[in-house]
């Protein structure tokens, strides 16, 4: 039987005003009946395009100059418009990166998922109606009837990546095509994707093409990968050959640069991949990656063509590299890890927040609606000199509301948070004195949008330097220079524009930014999280050397719990603005958990192939935030919830050491108070497998 | 939804409410008066002073503007000095030939700026998105006596097929209906480039949404996709913008009233403000706004119609 697809030897170009552009340069690889191939690669590589051009479906500019794409067999070169949408949908079915907006908005989704079979030969709309409800209850979305006439807005991010695979799977397709699913979701809800794509996938055997950035997603779901550089396969192979003994310089960076939930604190340090892709790597003759290879050899590696040549030895594994051997020979790029002693604990606390709480009252225009907004609730921590707190959770549990507060952009209902003596819990940071806004720096997630464009780099740092320092210009013209060393960045940059730099050096000019006022805590609030891979362990590489070096604290947001297991010294667990868990990251990361914190830390994808699938998987959401919580903010999806006292009755703080869990499993098993319903006995979860 | 309307409601006559004082007082305050005016500037002293007291001119403002709206509640409001009749009537009469006016070339401009805009803007610089690109833009910035002129010289002075005035009186030798062919078409010009402009970005911008290509790449063909799921999508942003030209075209058509002697609401409120008719100004006022926030409130409620995200 032919293979469902089958790109051989392609090459996509874009035809512009100023020339052509190479986007895929002879990119070959199939995919037998029930395969699932993972294409991973960063920003740019081509890996979207490769999706479109399965389903023919190229932007405008964009064709294939050389090559064929064989859709069960036949070239889909000489098809037509007709027979292209005869295989749309029926044939190949995609899944989009983002739902919201893959799904028309004013359409109920019941409409939407019946167009598949109408579309591809069901005439009986009552019989398209039951296949929809029917495939609803396969993607596990409660009420499939009543969901039918729900519109996309009115369901959650899960529910409609539910909905979208759903209508992928409508014609039941011999392929299907998914281009980051599950990007943008929190990583509970990605886990229960990734989970149902592979039930489906046992059930329906459709082959899947999975692409992501994200290494960790495709080893979960995969059986084979091909690594994306510049437009250009340099790597394919099993999963568990390329991800146990990747053979190209490139797939060794990527893994090497990623941090692991299982390595040590940060004293440890990630290996980035030097420099950044160019658009004019796309067009060279030789190697794409060569100008960021340490291996990189002139005359071998970038005066012609280099083939795909076996990796290990078997077919099965090939790699796009002429300097195989001597990678071989040379030590692997394995992340040092790092130590986990505890830290000492006596650092000088810089900022201490007790019992904060932020509400918000909803009202219209003609009074309130008597519904309250609880963002924060009783928020106890403290953060250190030196040292790194994480505060870690999913979108909407209050993490960056607990930022805004630090750092004066939003003002607390009740609480205080005392930074230096004072409460700044209430004063907002047009009216703190400036010695207390020099205190408080923050960085934000996209670099991109929040350096001003039409200011110079020099003219960023300069502002803060003056207006906090009180710097007169010369002087502030020489700490220019010495700020933009501290984040290695090259004297000249004081010159350039932000849109001349890449994300990276940007996101490095953030932090140097945030350096000027000379503070005591930084306050990241997903510094890295819109950065690739090997720019982003860079990154996590100089705020390590930065607090290594200083007595400044970092207040570090993220949902990201690899990249916590990483950096932080202590963590903080939030879900529905109330800290779950907290302590030194060893303890945290480690039994006894919080169910929360082991639902989170059995969630997150981890780039290794033999890693067992999550043994559960949080069921429904986070509660709303206008929902009065008597009990437990987590009893509705706790899977070891103790019925008639989680919902009742709020957790008791246990504390082992500066360990503090609000829970009501004790630590030995036993309920905290004796509950009148439960029979058995359950207990905190003394591993996560 | 019904909530709304009637919360919606209560607003437009407080704001009705809220005009009428301001315009009452704006007029109140101005330079010049009421009786001077009315009995020119060669009458005397005494007989300007005798006319104030007969229309009760001296009284307190406060009183009067009571006084005013108490009769305006029941359909009386004064009587017009330029026009020389009860405003009520004036107005009735005006506002009913701008009404029917108004209502050809909504019913032109509408359906021709739809279809223009979605067949535009659907195939983003294809060869019909550059052919109306250009003539929307080229009518929307030629003005209406210009485009007036343009007509007037081509269809009167040149071809002689229809009238140059629109008095809308059947003495004049030209049927009603032929009467209105060149105002219409004055306005739907003006009107339309804007519109088939507004329509077609609207389009463009539905047309790059990822939702299509869900649509396009389920199998659906081209002219399906644009119909069951760009259409709706497309109209969103320019309904408001639509029904917004319901204002335009019942206040604002001064110019091409004025440039075809048609006897419409624009052309009356421009010689009533030359004249400081205040009772017809003060009418009027209240007669555009209360349009205004008409055209608001069923656009808010198509607006809610068009889009299930919107609820109030």
């Amino acid at each position: 039987m032919a293979d469902v697809l089958a790109f051989e030897n392609v090459s996509i170009a874009y035809d512009h005003r100023s020339g052509r552009q190479n986007i895929l340069r002879d990119v070959s690889f199939t995919i037998a009946d029930g395969e699932a191939l993972g294409l991973v690669g960063e920003s740019g590589c081509g890996k979207s395009t490769v999706a479109l051009a399965a389903m023919r479906y190229l932007p405008r500019g964009m064709s294939i100059v050389e090559g064929r794409i064989l859709v069960e067999g036949r070239d889909t070169a000489g098809l037509t418009d007709h027979e292209l949408s005869r295989i749309r949908g029926n044939r190949i079915a995609m899944v989009y990166q983002d739902p919201m907006s893959s799904l028309n908005p004013v359409m109920p989704i019941g409409r939407q998922l019946m167009e598949v079979p109408l579309l591809h030969g069901e005439t009986d709309e009552a019989a398209a109606f039951r296949r929809a409800v029917a495939m609803l209850e396969e993607v596990r979305l409660p009420g499939a009837a009543a969901m039918m006439e729900r519109y996309p807005h009115q369901l959650s991010g899960g529910q409609q990546q539910r909905v979208v695979i759903a209508m992928a799977l409508m014609a039941e397709p011999a392929l299907l095509i998914m281009d980051e699913p599950t990007t943008g979701l929190d990583v509970t809800i990605e886990a229960a994707i990734l989970e149902l794509v592979r039930e489906l996938r046992a059930k329906f055997g459709t082959a899947i093409l999975f692409i992501s950035h994200n290494l960790g997603t495709v080893a979960r779901i995969c059986d084979r990968i091909g690594v994306l550089y510049a437009g250009r396969l340099v790597e394919t192979g099993n999963i568990a050959s390329v991800f146990h003994a990747p053979a190209h310089p490139y797939t060794r960076g990527l893994l090497g640069a990623l941090p692991r939930l299982h390595g040590g604190r940060r004293r440890g340090r990630l290996r980035p991949i030097e420099g950044t892709i160019a658009a004019a790597d796309r067009a060279r003759m030789g190697c794409a990656f060569a100008p960021r290879c340490v291996y990189a050899v002139r005359h071998e590696c970038e005066e012609r063509p280099v083939p795909m040549v076996p990796a290990n030895g078997s077919d099965a594994h090939l790699a796009r590299c002429v300097r195989l051997d001597a990678i071989r020979a040379s030590a692997a790029d394995a992340p040092t890890i790092g130590n986990d002693e505890p830290v000492a604990g006596d650092a000088p606390i810089l900022l201490s927040v007790r019992n904060l709480t932020k509400e918000y009252k909803l009202g219209g225009m003609f009074g309130g609606t008597g519904k309250v907004v609880r963002a924060l609730t009783d928020v106890d921590l403290d953060a250190r000199a030196g040292e790194t707190l994480a505060i870690v959770g999913e979108s909407g549990c209050g993490k960056s509301t607990l930022a805004k507060i630090i750092s004066g952009l939003l003002t607390a209902t009740s609480g205080e948070a005392l930074i230096g003596g004072t409460d700044v819990a209430t004063i907002p940071v047009d009216i703190r004195p400036p010695d207390l806004r020099r205190q408080v720096q923050m960085v934000f997630q996209n670099p991109d949008s929040t350096l001003n464009p039409s200011h110079s780099i020099a003219y960023a740092l300069t502002r803060p330097l003056r207006l906090l320092r009180n710097l007169a210009n010369r002087d502030a013209k020489a700490e220019v220079s010495k700020l933009l060393a501290q984040v290695r960045l090259p004297a000249d940059m004081a010159e350039r524009m932000p849109h001349q730099l890449s994300g990276g050096q940007r996101q490095r000019v953030a932090i140097a930014r945030a350096l000027a006022g000379n503070p005591g805590l930084m306050v990241a609030d997903e510094p890295v999280s819109a950065l690739d891979v090997s720019v982003q362990a860079a990154i996590l590489n100089l705020l390590a050397e930065l607090l290594e070096s200083s007595q400044l604290g970092l207040v570090l947001i993220s949902h990201d719990l690899a990249l916590v297991r990483h950096m932080a010294d202590r963590v903080a667990v939030m879900y529905l603005g109330r800290i779950v868990e907290y302590g030194p990251v060893e303890q945290v990361f480690a039994p006894p958990y919080h169910p929360y914190t082991a639902a989170l830390l059995a969630a997150a994808p981890t780039p290794d192939p033999d890693a067992e699938p999550p043994d559960r998987v949080l069921e429904g959401s986070m509660p709303s935030p206008t929902d009065v919580i008597v009990g437990c903010p987590f009893a509705s999806r706790c899977p070891e919830r103790i019925a008639g006292l989680c919902e009742t009755t709020p957790p008791p703080v246990r504390r082992f050491g500066e360990h503090r869990i609000a829970c009501h499993l004790d630590l030995d098993g036993t309920p905290a108070q004796p509950a009148a319903e439960t029979g058995g006995r359950v207990g905190i979860r003394s591993s996560i497998s | 939804m019904l909530r709304y309307s009637a919360k919606q409601l209560l607003n437009m006559a407080l704001t009705l409410f809220a005009v009428s004082f301001l315009v009452f007082a704006l007029n109140e305050l101005s330079p010049g008066d009421v009786a001077r005016k009315i009995l020119g500037p060669y009458a005397s002293e005494s007989q300007v002073d005798h006319l104030t007291v007969q229309m009760g001119l001296d009284r307190p403002a406060i009183v009067r503007y009571f006084e005013y709206m108490g009769k305006a509640l029941t359909g009386d409001f004064g009587d017009s000095i330029v026009f020389r009749m009860p405003v009520a009537d004036l107005m009735f009469d005006r506002l009913g030939n701008t009404l029917l006016l108004a209502a050809i070339s909504f019913a032109v401009i509408v359906p021709l700026s739809v279809v223009l805009g979605v067949l535009a803007g659907m195939r983003e610089r294809g060869w019909f998105d550059r052919t109306i690109s250009v003539f929307s833009s080229m009518c929307a910035s030629i003005p209406e006596f210009a485009m007036g002129v343009f007509l007037l010289g081509i269809f009167v002075v040149w071809l002689g097929w229809l009238p140059g005035t629109s008095p809308l009186r059947s003495d004049s030798g030209w049927a009603i209906w032929m009467q209105f062919v060149l105002p219409v078409l004055v306005v739907t010009f003006y009107d339309a480039g804007y519109l088939i402009a507004m329509v077609r970005s609207s389009m463009v911008e539905v047309m790059r949404q990822p939702y299509i290509r869900t649509a396009l790449l389920k199998g659906m063909s081209f002219n399906r996709v644009v119909s069951r799921h760009a259409l709706r999508n497309a109209l969103i942003t320019p309904f408001t913008v639509i029904l917004l030209q319901l204002n335009y075209l019942v206040s604002g058509l001064v110019v091409v009233e004025t440039l075809f002697a048609y006897p419409g609401f624009g052309r009356m409120m421009l010689e009533a403000a030359l004249a400081k008719d205040i009772a017809v100004i003060e009418a009027g006022t209240l007669i555009a706004v209360s349009v205004t926030m008409l055209t608001q409130l069923f656009g808010d409620l198509g607006y809610m119609a068009l889009d299930p995200r919107i609820r109030v």
